[in-house]
Order: C-alpha cells, then sequence, then structure tokens
C-alpha cells in the first residue's frame, strides 16, 4: 500500500466527514451526518491503526515530506507536511481512537438537540485539526493545528450559545490561549531568527547556533537563547495545557457538552502541549532552565489544582480539575526530561480520562442534566455498567497497581525522584502528595454519586436507570484500555526503546539527564513493576486518600461540614480558586477596558480631535479673523500694502 | 496578445465610461441603471485578471507599460505600468467594486444610477493610481478617487455625515498640498515627473528628510497612522456600506501603496534615519488602538478601529526592514517583512471589507449599529452568524485565513530587529481576538435580546452570494497564499537592493 495517500487520507476522511455533516447536515438529517461523520473518523481510526503497526511491527521508515508549499518568502520554506515516526503514529492512534468513541457515545448523548449535525461536523473537525497538528513536521503547521483546535473548543464550549455561562466560557477559553499562543508565536520567531527555519528536524540540526548565542531583551541582561525560545514555547503548552497561571480557562469550559468535556478537554486537545514539549525535547534538552521552569509550574499545577477539586460540587467540574492536576503530572514528566513517561501518562490518561468524563455523561443522562453531586448518592443499584466503568476509571486515575494509570504515574514520580535539575526536590514532594489528594477527590466524588444515601428528589429517582447501549458500549470498550493498556505497553514505550527505534530518536535525552534511565535500570518487566507498586509509598498514600474519603463523606459526614466551618479560611480559598477568577476578571479584563476608555477619551477625543483637529480648525477660524481685518474693501489700503511689500522684497533681495 | 493591447488604460477607463452610462441612463430605470454597472464591474474584473496570468515573475520591471507624452511643457507623461506591489492592489480593487455593487443592489434605492456611477468612476481612478508611473497622473488620480467618496458620503450617509465628510477632507487636504510641493521639488530637481527619475535621484539627507515628512503626512493619514486616524472611525460610521468597504478595503491601500512607491525608493536614507518614528506609530496603532477598539459601542467604529490596528502591520513590516538590515545577524527576514505588509494589505481588504457588509447587512434590518441593541443574532440568522463569526476570526489572525498570513510574517521578521518590537506586536494575538470575540458574544450569541433581533430574517441569496464569495478569498488566501506572494518577489527584492544603497 502506498503509505504516503493513507497519511494524506488518515486527516482528509475525517475532512470530509466534517464537511458533509457541516453543509449538508439538513439534507442528509440526523441519521446521514452521524453516519458520515462517524465513518469519516472511523477510517481515520483505522488507518492510523494500520499507521502504528507499519511503525512498529515492520519497523518503517521515518516518513518526513511535504505535502504542499505553502509559501516562499526570503528563501524560508513555508510547509505543509508530515513527519510520520513513533510518537506520531502513537498520538494519531490515541486522538483517532478517542474520537471515534466519543462519535459514537455523542449519538446518545445529543440526541435530543437541535445542534445535533453542528455539533457532529464540529467534532470531526476537531478529530482533522488534531490529526494535522500531531502530525505536522513543521512550525508552522503546529501553530495551525494548535489554533484550530482552539477554534473548534471555543465553538463546542459555546454550543449552547443561548447560556450565558456558556458564551462567557468560550471567549475566556480563547482569550486565555491566545496569552499562551501569543508566547509560542514569538517562540517560533526566536527559532525562526536563529536558525532560519521551520522544518523540525533543520531547526533540531541547528539547534546548537541558539546555544552559543545570547540575546539581550533586558539591556545589560545576556539571555540564552535557548532558554528563551523554550520558554516562550512552554508558554504556548502553558495555555493549551491548562497550566497555572494560565489554566483558568479548562474549568469553565465544562459549560460544553459532555461528549466534548472527554475529547478536547481532557484527552485530546489539552495534551496538546505535552505533546508539543515532547516533540521538541531536542531543544528542551539543551535547556536546563527551561526545563526547570517546566518541572516548578508542572508541579505546581498538579497539587495546587487537585486540592480544589476537593472542594467542588459539580460532577464535571471534579473532573476538569483531576484533568488539570493530571497534565500538571505530565508537565512534571517533561520537566524531568522523562518525557516518554509524560507521553505515556497522556495515552493512558486519555483512555481513563475519556472514560470518566463519559461516565459522568452516563450520569448526567440519567439525572436529567442534574450535575451537582449533593443531590445524587447510591446511583449504584441503578446504573450498574456505569458504576463499574467509573470505579475503573477512577482506579486507573488514583493509579491503583496494575491499572493502566497506576504505570503511567508511578514511572513520572519514580523519575520526577530520580531528577536532579533545579526544582526536582519540589516536584517530587508535589507529586508525591498529589497522590493522595488523587485519590481522596476521585472516591469522594464516586462515593457520592455511587454509594451513600439517595439525595435526589423522587421523580428523578423514579426515571433513574441505566443509559442504553449506545452509551455504554463506548464507555466498555473505554474500560479496556483503561486497565490493560499500561501492562501490555510499559516495556516496550517506556524502557523498549519505541521513541529511538527509527533511523532519527523521536526523544531525545541528554545523557547528564539521568531521571528515566534511572527508572529503567530497577525495571523488570511489567510484574514485578506492579508488585513493587503494592510495596511503594504512592499506593499507601493512595489508599490512605480512598480510605480518608470513605470516613468522612460516607462513614460520618458530619465531619467534611465541620471541617469546612474549622478550616473556613482554606475552604474559601478553595473554592475561590485561590482568586485567579477574581484577579483576571478585576485586573486583565477590567484594566483593558479601562484603558481602552481612557486613550479612546482622553488621547483620541480630547487630546487628537478636541486639541489637535478642531483646535487647528478654531485656529484656521481665529486667524481668519485677524486677516479678514486686512480685507477692508478699500483700495488705498490695498495699495499700500502692495507697496510696502515691493519695498520689503527689494530690501531682502539687495541685502539677503 | 495582452501585451499588444493597452490593457492598463482599457481598465482605468472602462469603469469610468461604465459610470457615465450609468449616469447618463438615469434614475428612470434603477434596475437597469443596476444591470449596467454590474457588467462593467465584472467586465474589468475579468479584464484585471490577465494582469496576473500574463504577469512576468522573472523581472522586477514594469510590465504592461504605456508611455506618451502628455504636457511636454513640464515634462507630464500619461505612464501606466504594473509591478508586483501594484498589481495585486489592482486585482483587489476591481473584485471589491464587484462586491460594492452587488452588496448594493436593492439596498440602496435612492439614486441609484448616481451610487452605482460613484462607485465605478471611483474604481476607474483607484486602478489609476495604482498603475500611475508619472507623479503628475498619480496625483491627479490620488485627488480624483477622493471626490466621489466625498460625495457617496455626502448623500448616502448618516446623519453627522457632514462634519464625518468635512473632516476627512481637512485630513487628507492637508496631506495632498505637503504631497504636491514635494513632487514637484523633486520635479525641479530631476527635470521630470517620472517616478523613477526622482527613485535615482541623488537627495542630501535634509532634502531627504524634508520630503520624507511631506509623504509622510500624506501617508499617513490615507493608512491611517496613529496619530492622524481620528477622520477615519468618523467617516467609517457616517458612510453608507459600499463607502466603508472600498474606504476600508482600497483607499487606505493608497498610503500604504505610496510608502514602497514614493517614501521608501525616494527617501532610503530618510526612511532609515526615521523608521523609529514610523515603528513608534506602527506599534502604537496595534496596542494603543487595539484598547480603544475593545471599548466602542458601535460596531462599525470598532471595525474601524481594528483596521487602523491592522494597517498598523502594514507600515511595520514596510520600516522594519531599515532596523533588520541595521543589524548584526543576517538581513534574513526584510523580505518576509516587506511582503508581509504587502500581504496584510491584500487581507485587510478582504476581512475589512467582509465586516463591513456583516454589518451592513444587520444595520438594513435593524438600522442600528449599537453593540448593545443586538444579541442573540445567531438565533434567528444562523447562516448569517456562522459569516461572520468566520470574518471576526480572520480579524482576529486565525491561522487558516488570511488575516493570519501578513501578520505572521511581520511579527516573525520583526524579531530579527528586536525582541520587543515583535512582543509589541505579537500582542495583537490577544488584542484582536479580544475585541473582535467580545463584539461576537455581545451581537451574535445569547438569548434573543429583544423583539427587533426577534423579527430578524436570515440573509437571502444575494446577501450569501457576496458574503461566501469573500469566505472563499479570505480561506484561499489564508491556506495558500504562494500565489499571491510569488508575483511580489522580483519587484520586493529589487526594491530592497534599491534602498540599501544610500543616496548620499
Amino acid at each position: 500500500m502506498n503509505m504516503e495517500s493513507v497519511y494524506l487520507a488518515i486527516p482528509l476522511a475525517s475532512l470530509f466527514g466534517a464537511i458533509v455533516a457541516g453543509f449538508f447536515g439538513k439534507q442528509i438529517g440526523r441519521v446521514g451526518s452521524h453516519l458520515v461523520a462517524i465513518s469519516g473518523v472511523g477510517i481515520s481510526t483505522l488507518l492510523s491503526l494500520i499507521v502504528l503497526k507499519d511503525v512498529v511491527i515492520d519497523g518503517a521508515a521515518i516518513y518526513n515530506q511535504s505535502v504542499y508549499t505553502w509559501m516562499i518568502s526570503d528563501g524560508i520554506r513555508f510547509e505543509i507536511g508530515f513527519l510520520i515516526d513513533s510518537l506520531t503514529a502513537l498520538m494519531m492512534v490515541v486522538v483517532s481512537s478517542v474520537s471515534l468513541m466519543v462519535h459514537i457515545y455523542t449519538i446518545g448523548y445529543m440526541e435530543d438537540d437541535d445542534g445535533y449535525q453542528r455539533f457532529f461536523s464540529y467534532i470531526a473537525l476537531f478529530t482533522f485539526s488534531m490529526l494535522m497538528l500531531v502530525m505536522s513536521n513543521n512550525f508552522l503547521q503546529l501553530f495551525f493545528g494548535w489554533e484550530a483546535v482552539g477554534l473548534i473548543s471555543y465553538l463546542l464550549i459555546g454550543f449552547w450559545f443561548k447560556r450565558e455561562t456558556a458564551i462567557y466560557a468560550n471567549l475566556k477559553a480563547f482569550l486565555v490561549n491566545r496569552v499562551g499562543d501569543f508566547g509560542f508565536l514569538l517562540g517560533i520567531a526566536v527559532i525562526l531568527g536563529y536558525t532560519g527555519s521551520l522544518d523540525y528536524y533543520e531547526v533540531f540540526d541547528r539547534a546548537d547556533a541558539m546555544v552559543t548565542a545570547t540575546i539581550q531583551v533586558i539591556p545589560g541582561l545576556d539571555w540564552s537563547v535557548i532558554s528563551l525560545a523554550c520558554i516562550l514555547l512552554f508558554v504556548g503548552a502553558m495555555g493549551k495545557s491548562a497550566q497555572v497561571p494560565l489554566h483558568v480557562w479548562l474549568p469553565d469550559s465544562m459549560e460544553g457538552p459532555t461528549p466534548i468535556s472527554a475529547l478536547i478537554h481532557a484527552a485530546t486537545m489539552v495534551t496538546a502541549g505535552i505533546f508539543m514539549v515532547a516533540r521538541m525535547s531536542p531543544l528542551f534538552e539543551l535547556s536546563e532552565t527551561a526545563l526547570s521552569v517546566v518541572l516548578v509550574i508542572g508541579a505546581t499545577t498538579a497539587f495546587f489544582m487537585g486540592l480544589i477539586g476537593i472542594v467542588q460540587n459539580d460532577i464535571k467540574r471534579v473532573i476538569a480539575y483531576s484533568t488539570l492536576s493530571q497534565l500538571g503530572y505530565m508537565t512534571v514528566a517533561l520537566g524531568a526530561s522523562a518525557y516518554s513517561a509524560a507521553i505515556f501518562h497522556l495515552m493512558t490518561h486519555a483512555f481513563f480520562k475519556a472514560l470518566l468524563f463519559l461516565a459522568a455523561g452516563s450520569v448526567i443522562i440519567a439525572m436529567h442534566h442534574e450535575q451537582d453531586i449533593r443531590k445524587m448518592g447510591g446511583l449504584k443499584k441503578y446504573m450498574p455498567i456505569t458504576y463499574w466503568v467509573f470505579l475503573i476509571g477512577s482506579l486507573s486515575l488514583i493509579g491503583f497497581p496494575g491499572f493502566a494509570g497506576f504505570f503511567s504515574k508511578d514511572a513520572i514520580i519514580e523519575a520526577t525522584h530520580n531528577a536532579d535539575i533545579p526544582g526536582a526536590g519540589y516536584a517530587y514532594i508535589m507529586v508525591l502528595v498529589g497522590v493522595f489528594i488523587t485519590a481522596f477527590y476521585s472516591f469522594r466524588l464516586f462515593f457520592l454519586v455511587f454509594h451513600g444515601e439517595e439525595r435526589m428528589d423522587a421523580h428523578t429517582r423514579e426515571h433513574l436507570h441505566e443509559t442504553r447501549p449506545v452509551v455504554t458500549v463506548p464507555l466498555i470498550l473505554l474500560a479496556i484500555p483503561s486497565v490493560i493498556i499500561g501492562w501490555i505497553t510499559i516495556e516496550s514505550v517506556l524502557f523498549g526503546g519505541y521513541f529511538t527505534s527509527g533511523a532519527r530518536d523521536a526523544i531525545t535525552i541528554l545523557e547528564s539527564h539521568g531521571a528515566m534511565a534511572a527508572v529503567a535500570e530497577t525495571f523488570h518487566g511489567p510484574a514485578r513493576f506492579v508488585a513493587h507498586g503494592f510495596s511503594g509509598l504512592p499506593l499507601y498514600l493512595a489508599t490512605a486518600g480512598v480510605f480518608s474519603a470513605w470516613y468522612i463523606y460516607l462513614k460520618n459526614p458530619s465531619i467534611a461540614e465541620t471541617a469546612k466551618q474549622k478550616f473556613s479560611f482554606l475552604y474559601r480559598l478553595l473554592d475561590q480558586k485561590y482568586y485567579f477568577d477574581r484577579f483576571n476578571e478585576i485586573f486583565f479584563a477590567g484594566g483593558s477596558r479601562g484603558i481602552g476608555q481612557v486613550l479612546w477619551r482622553l488621547g483620541d477625543a480630547l487630546l487628537i480631535d478636541g486639541l489637535l483637529v478642531n483646535g487647528s480648525a478654531k485656529l484656521v477660524g481665529w486667524f481668519s479673523g485677524i486677516v479678514r481685518q486686512v480685507q477692508t474693501g478699500y483700495l488705498n489700503h490695498y495699495a499700500f500694502t502692495m507697496i510696502l511689500g515691493l519695498i520689503l522684497l527689494l530690501g531682502w533681495a539687495v541685502l539677503g | 496578445m495582452y501585451s499588444e493591447w493597452p490593457l492598463l488604460s482599457v481598465l482605468i477607463w472602462t469603469p469610468i465610461i461604465g459610470g457615465i452610462l450609468v449616469l447618463l441612463a438615469g434614475d428612470r430605470d434603477p434596475s437597469g441603471a443596476r444591470k449596467i454597472a454590474l457588467l462593467f464591474s465584472i467586465v474589468t474584473f475579468l479584464l484585471t485578471l490577465p494582469l496576473y496570468t500574463q504577469f512576468n515573475t522573472d523581472t522586477h520591471l514594469m510590465q504592461f507599460v504605456e508611455r506618451h507624452s502628455w504636457i511636454d511643457a513640464f515634462n507630464i507623461e500619461y505612464f501606466v505600468g504594473v509591478d508586483g506591489i501594484s498589481m495585486p492592489l489592482i486585482l483587489l480593487t476591481s473584485f471589491m467594486t464587484v462586491i460594492v455593487v452587488i452588496s448594493a443592489w436593492d439596498i440602496i434605492e435612492y439614486r441609484v444610477s448616481q451610487y452605482m456611477a460613484a462607485f465605478l468612476i471611483m474604481e476607474g481612478f483607484m486602478i489609476g493610481t495604482f498603475s500611475s508611473l508619472d507623479a503628475i497622473l498619480f496625483y491627479i488620480f490620488f485627488e480624483s478617487m477622493l471626490i466621489p467618496m466625498f460625495l457617496v458620503i455626502d448623500i448616502w450617509g448618516g446623519a453627522n455625515r457632514i462634519y464625518a465628510t468635512f473632516k476627512f477632507f481637512l485630513y487628507t487636504f492637508i496631506g495632498s498640498v505637503l504631497l504636491l510641493v514635494a513632487l514637484i521639488y523633486l520635479y525641479t530637481q530631476s527635470g521630470s515627473f517620472a517616478i523613477f527619475d526622482f527613485h535615482h535621484l541623488r537627495l542630501t539627507l535634509t532634502e531627504q528628510i524634508l520630503i520624507f515628512l511631506a509623504f509622510l503626512v500624506a501617508f499617513a493619514v490615507k493608512v491611517p497612522m496613529w496619530p492622524v486616524h481620528t477622520w477615519l472611525p468618523d467617516a467609517h460610521v457616517e458612510a453608507p456600506t459600499g463607502g466603508s468597504v472600498i474606504l476600508a478595503a482600497i483607499m487606505l491601500k493608497m498610503g500604504g501603496y505610496g510608502f514602497l512607491r514614493f517614501s521608501l525608493p525616494i527617501t532610503p536614507d530618510a526612511s532609515a534615519e526615521l523608521d523609529w518614528l514610523i515603528i513608534t506609530m506602527s506599534l502604537t496603532a496595534v496596542v494603543y488602538i487595539g484598547f480603544v477598539a475593545l471599548v466602542q459601542q458601535d460596531m462599525k467604529k470598532l471595525i474601524a478601529y481594528s483596521s487602523i490596528a491592522h494597517m498598523g502591520f502594514v507600515t511595520l513590516g514596510f520600516f522594519v526592514v531599515f532596523r533588520i538590515m541595521d543589524g548584526d545577524n543576517d538581513a534574513q527576514g526584510s523580505v518576509l517583512a516587506l511582503e508581509g505588509g504587502m500581504v496584510q494589505m491584500i487581507s485587510h481588504g478582504f476581512i475589512s471589507g467582509a465586516m463591513f457588509l456583516c454589518v451592513g447587512v444587520v444595520y438594513d434590518r435593524m438600522h442600528s449599529r449599537q453593540i448593545a441593541d443586538y444579541g442573540g443574532v445567531v438565533n434567528t440568522m444562523p447562516v448569517f452568524a456562522a459569516f461572520m463569526v468566520f470574518f471576526a476570526m480572520a480579524n482576529a489572525g486565525l491561522p487558516g485565513t488570511s488575516g493570519f498570513v501578513g501578520e505572521f510574517m511581520v511579527i516573525l521578521a520583526s524579531f530579527k530587529a528586536s525582541f520587543w518590537i515583535a512582543f509589541l506586536a505579537a500582542t495583537t494575538l490577544i488584542l484582536g481576538a479580544a475585541y473582535t470575540l467580545w463584539m461576537i458574544k455581545r451581537v451574535i450569541f445569547g438569548e434573543i435580546a429583544n423583539d427587533n433581533v426577534r423579527a430578524l430574517t436570515d440573509i437571502n441569496r444575494r446577501e450569501f452570494l457576496f458574503l461566501s464569495i469573500l469566505a472563499i478569498a479570505v480561506l484561499a488566501l489564508g491556506l495558500w497564499p504562494d500565489p499571491l506572494v510569488k508575483v511580489m518577489h522580483p519587484t520586493i527584492e529589487n526594491l530592497l537592493n534599491h534602498i540599501a544603497t544610500s543616496k548620499l
């Protein structure tokens, strides 16, 4: 088979589905729309699996070719093209398969919605954009995909455009992401400026030019160009992957329909930043400063965002904060030079978090779109399938030994333990304590939803039942990898040289950054890894978290209330999400409007128009008033003036 | 075969003759006037296509040249021709005129023939401006095109149109006078009005600076650059939709074009000397105007301010080249900067035109431009909403739309000059998105705000036609800018070589 056309067909199949469902949704109807969108994404998934097989089993050579030349200017080639290596192949499978599950699930979740066709068109378009992003072989296309997924995120968060909260959230998401993209674009400018290329491989080959060079961003201070470039790129990742302080948009993005919370705001789009940094590992490896920044930001996000998850009462928001925290874990791994562990966690997380979100969606359907967990409880007996898959997802999330999340999270913790760049000590404590927090909020949610007393109203209770197969089948299909994917892939992905098998390494790690190498030394097969997990500190922390959640929220619910009162300051701090939103609303949003008003009223209206424009008009008026005096209409006055002028001219000519 | 033809003259005079015919047909039969106008605008557009298809991309020399002596006493010639800078702008002009004619179809009911005639005649003058290679010919076209525009605003404009026209006139008039003085001075030095003779004229730095400043006032008003921009929001608010479209899409480009055709090549040393001034003004346009746009309550004003901010990238791109050539690094980036500015001009023509047309569509229904009078338009006009969100995204510079290309090129190039120039320029990513999408949120999304919005009907086939043509243009240029950029290369490279050589 001609692989070139396969690569091209993968994104285009999804795009085709999006276009047909989007422009001809009315003509082909609901069923037609979902069929065409699902077939498109189905083809993408199938072909992605073929590509993965081609790369992993058949050891296909790395493909790095241009599809078409976007533009040539100044000798710089701006291309659209594909780089297919082990990293890309893995991402393609994760993106397309999770997307396929979400597509099928959507049939059930959105069945009563007027915007059914529009929704399918958007998610298919998202799949196209995300695939273009991960398949890119250059920074231009990366930025294209980057902003395109941002656009679709905007459209989908605001999908229910009548809701004020939804259209507030989507504007906020877009703008916060634009702050990240601002850094990202400057990072690309630095890279182009010093390497003269946007092609990944060419940039990597010329990266040395940035290591030796310095730049004075602030006069008098020499900064290393590579650090500047990497930190700016990472600012982009902070926006997309919701790292503190650019995380504020993600919880609000839950205003969108649940399938997209699973697909975009948990499994795929938000991991674009993680993917990007891993893809740029040949650059990040060259800057210890940048790695330290990555590490500290990631650790801060992992811990502090997890804390907020404890006080949330909206089922989707708890999972959203959990997503933030898990993205923090991935970022920590990047900072510790454990890129493969980050990608590994990205993959396991994509499955178990998509599962958790879709299961939460199943609960929401059954609860008639009630999302407050204080009005749930005891759902276990009504929704057995949802219950079990939710439990699987939660166990995977907290890293219970044997489940998918365990392998990836333990690898990250171990790697952080072995890292020795500045900030590693802090990061290690954060991710370790984070394990307790994760277990605590996950099982708080789990117990409050599925166990304990039934707190819903009678009407809702009467109608409670398990959701339809179109919803539960994708859940089951996602539950399977949430359990097994870690066990079966850890050896090859993390320690089997998966990312270094090609002619060119997909992930580069310097010898001096030995965190992953140290983990590899202690690794002796997945079984031993699990066995070791049972005796490790993280498991105790996780167990303690589950137990505390059980004790506080099921056994003795009064404790939660007492604690809330006792530590009201802490509670308020968490409830207000550390006041980030308040600060941004007042300082940035309010500040910008204030500056705008001042510049407009004072600068434009008063100074320029008032003083200069109308002022000069008045000046002309005043001057003409004087000149008008001269025009008396008497001939002798004019004659006198002429003579005077003549004398002056003569005088100037003679003397001058 | 086309080179045998006086193609440029045909392009200049076809729409003018068309305009006169429409005037002669008069208002007895408005639909006849519309049809003649449409016919002539389409024919003119089709006739501009050979400019592109027959264009030789291997040379920087002028093409489709026609040269005849005109006023021998002053050595003034009828001298026209195009290169990679003017040719795309002529295509833009003829393209947008077709759009304007369609957009006015049954919207303008008062003095239809005169309205249509004004735009056709204006088209001829604008094409004349872009193709003139004689300074006086240029000046005549440059000034003449304002007359139909004043009339358009004055006859079909809003309530405050007298003030707006007056302000518009005063600003441009001051600039024009200085431009004329500078051109006459150059004539006295070179003995010719051929612009290329000016290019090769040696001038002292003082001469250059004075001429540069005279040009600056003339062109800065047109662009418009901060701080001589305040006529634009007023003019746009009062102008009818078609007037706004041509004003934003084409007339503002006269300023950018003037910098490339006059300032840079005639006064390269002064340009290098005073580049800081233009760069500062451009960045102020991006940042300052970005904030001002944020707080506008009138949609047209908001788009007008957004135009000023976007045109800041044009002038930034044109003048940042001096910093790039100055730097210790190689001069890579200077072509990118100039071509970026050019792409931005073309793209802004499509996008700002489309944005003003979108406002026109709802204005025709609601007779209000106030953002506060809208809300939830998507509920009653879903197709329109899709278009408006699309153009808004283009306005915010989303990759895949033309709005991204020019800004991207200029920001990348600016970094070669200075980190902080790139930094300030890149704030447009945030500001542009903020003012555009906040407006979209308040106008398009949300619950139906009031009964007027409830009564809205979605766009008709005519409106769908011109919006979709523009959408295709915006998308095409965003997905594949090479066909546009390619035609500029020789001209831009030649221009760079020229300005890199000191005249002192």
